[in-house]
């Protein structure tokens, strides 16, 4: 489904990201961890196409979209679910969610009724301004608008920051969902040691802007090998 | 104040409101939505106009000049968002520079290609009279326009889908980029919207004002950035307050005294009103609606 094959990023001429190679298949839930600006974030803009990549290739269902801007990529199918959530404050819930129905242009089926199913509580808010949403339901609502458009691929950057532990199983919970009955492919980037260990079936380390180990669903049980990655 | 002075004082706020509306609306646009401030913005005006009265001259029915006119200006924008002002988006000095000296580009070419002035369309549907006053019913008809102008800009930034990613773009152009929006091609479209609502504006005070001349545009520049500072940055919610506002102060101190004074007043309760309200009548709004909210 995605394939990242030595990637490298820069900002300006500071190399930020370097060797990366990382593969996604079909359906399944890949987490990258790693502690504080460690690359996670500007790893997962260059994935969506908001970075340009320097040198390497990465390929999503089949097709070459390293030089494909992010507008096209989502087109194509990949739903993003940016750090700190970022909906659109000054526009209601509803019309966060229809922002969401241009992702995955080639499939008309909308996914309203799943989301409303998910996350029952935008349904209440419906007419609400977004800005007005607490932490935890803006992160809802920016999962809830990235699914509307059946993505072939959701993109997540640390969907636990900024809410609080009991919301987090919540997310993790409706993730796993998502993924069993839209048959969602999920790569996410994450610290917090509950959604590695609860959502990941696969996940990359990287330190340094490099990826530095590969942890299975056997190390990812175990408290002491993911740890060894995570500022706990 | 007797019913023809009521009569007269009423339709001298619709003439008022009317002005202040079109001439502010392709501004607030490319200004609340954009955030360009685009001090060429009375040219605009000035391509709409000289567009509309050289194709009636051609001998076209003045609708189609009009429509010649807001499609002229439209294609101009277009042309200029592309090669130019598409480099100054985030750079608000630059960008005022830049529009500025299109603006004295465009005058001295308008000089130079079609001399100081060009001759007048007649104003349409005569003269409205009552008791010893009589008024343009065009001009009254304006009100209309500048009502309607408001309508389709609510209908298409609220309820279309093309509304909806204008302003998420403004909100957040990088989340509205990956959410499959095509931000490049929205901000073009935004510019040509507020450049074809300029053009409009000058086709239809083509058969109001005096013969058009390379100063035409910059009649309504003073008018247009005074409301979009009263009005604030919503063009839906500012807009309308400011050229009802505005308008009936104008209308009410030059039915007293004279057209000099009912300007005068209006700049005046603008300076007031900035005092008052540094974020416009949109900023207002919004803190109602915010302690609104927080009662609830």
């Amino acid at each position: 489904m995605l394939n990242l094959t030595d990637v490298h990023v820069s900002y300006g001429t500071t190399p930020i990201l370097h060797d990366i190679d990382i593969t996604v298949d079909s359906e399944e839930i890949v987490g990258i961890m790693g502690k504080n600006g460690v690359g996670k974030t500007t790893l997962i803009k260059a994935v969506m196409g908001l970075l340009e990549v320097d040198t390497g290739t990465i390929t999503f269902d089949g097709d070459d979209v390293t030089s494909t801007g992010a507008d096209v990529r989502a087109r194509r199918g990949m739903g993003y679910i940016p750090q700190g959530r970022d909906v659109f404050p000054e526009l209601t819930v509803e019309e966060n969610l229809r922002m969401g129905e241009t992702i995955h242009a080639a499939d008309n089926s909308l996914q309203y009724e799943a989301v409303y199913d998910y996350f029952p509580i935008l349904t209440e808010r419906r007419t609400q301004t977004a800005g007005t949403l607490s932490g935890g339901q803006q992160q809802l609502l920016a999962i809830g608008r990235a699914l509307i458009g059946n993505p072939k691929l959701l993109v997540l950057d640390e969907p636990s920051e900024g809410v609080q532990p009991s919301i987090v199983q919540d997310i993790t919970r409706d993730l796993q969902r998502v993924n069993e009955e839209l048959e969602t492919t999920i790569i996410f980037v994450e610290q917090n040691l509950h959604v590695v260990q609860h959502l990941a079936e696969r996940c990359y380390a990287i330190d340094k802007g490099m990826i530095v180990d590969e942890l299975g669903s056997d190390r990812l049980d175990s408290r002491e090998a993911v740890t060894e990655y995570l500022a706990v | 104040m007797n019913g023809y002075e009521l009569l007269n004082v009423t339709f001298q706020f619709l003439e008022s409101f009317a002005f202040i509306v079109l001439a502010t609306v392709g501004l607030a646009v490319i200004f609340g939505m954009m955030g360009i401030i685009n001090l060429a913005h009375g040219e605009f005006i000035l391509v709409g106009a000289y567009a509309t009265t050289l194709s009636a001259h051609q001998g076209l029915p003045l609708p189609v000049a009009m429509l010649v006119g807001v499609v002229a200006t439209t294609i101009f924008g277009i042309v200029l968002e592309r090669t130019i002002i598409r480099r100054l988006y985030g750079r608000l000095l630059d960008s005022m520079v830049a529009t500025f000296g299109i603006s004295l580009v465009l005058v001295q070419l308008t000089r130079i290609l079609f001399g100081n002035s060009i001759d007048q369309v007649s104003t349409p549907f005569g003269a409205i009279s009552y008791g010893s006053y009589s008024y343009s019913l065009y001009r009254v008809l304006l009100a209309g326009a500048a009502i309607a102008t408001l309508l389709v800009l609510y209908i298409l930034f609220t309820r279309t889908a093309f509304g909806i990613r204008a302003r998420a773009t403004i909100q957040d152009e990088e989340t509205a980029r990956s959410m499959g929006v095509d931000t490049d091609r929205m901000y073009m479209s935004t510019f040509a919207i507020g450049s074809a609502l300029a053009g409009l504006t000058g086709a239809l005070y083509a058969p109001a004002r005096a013969s058009p001349t390379p100063e035409f545009g910059s009649e309504f520049l003073v008018d247009a950035f005074v409301a979009v500072v009263v009005g604030g940055p919503s063009v839906l919610v500012g807009t309308p307050l400011a050229g009802g506002f505005l308008g009936l102060i104008e209308a009410f101190f030059t039915f007293q005294w004279t057209q000099f004074i009912g300007t005068v007043a209006m700049l005046v309760a603008a300076i007031v009103m900035i005092r008052l309200l540094p974020d416009g009548f949109s900023g207002l709004v919004e803190s109602v609606r915010t302690s609104w909210r927080e009662s609830e």
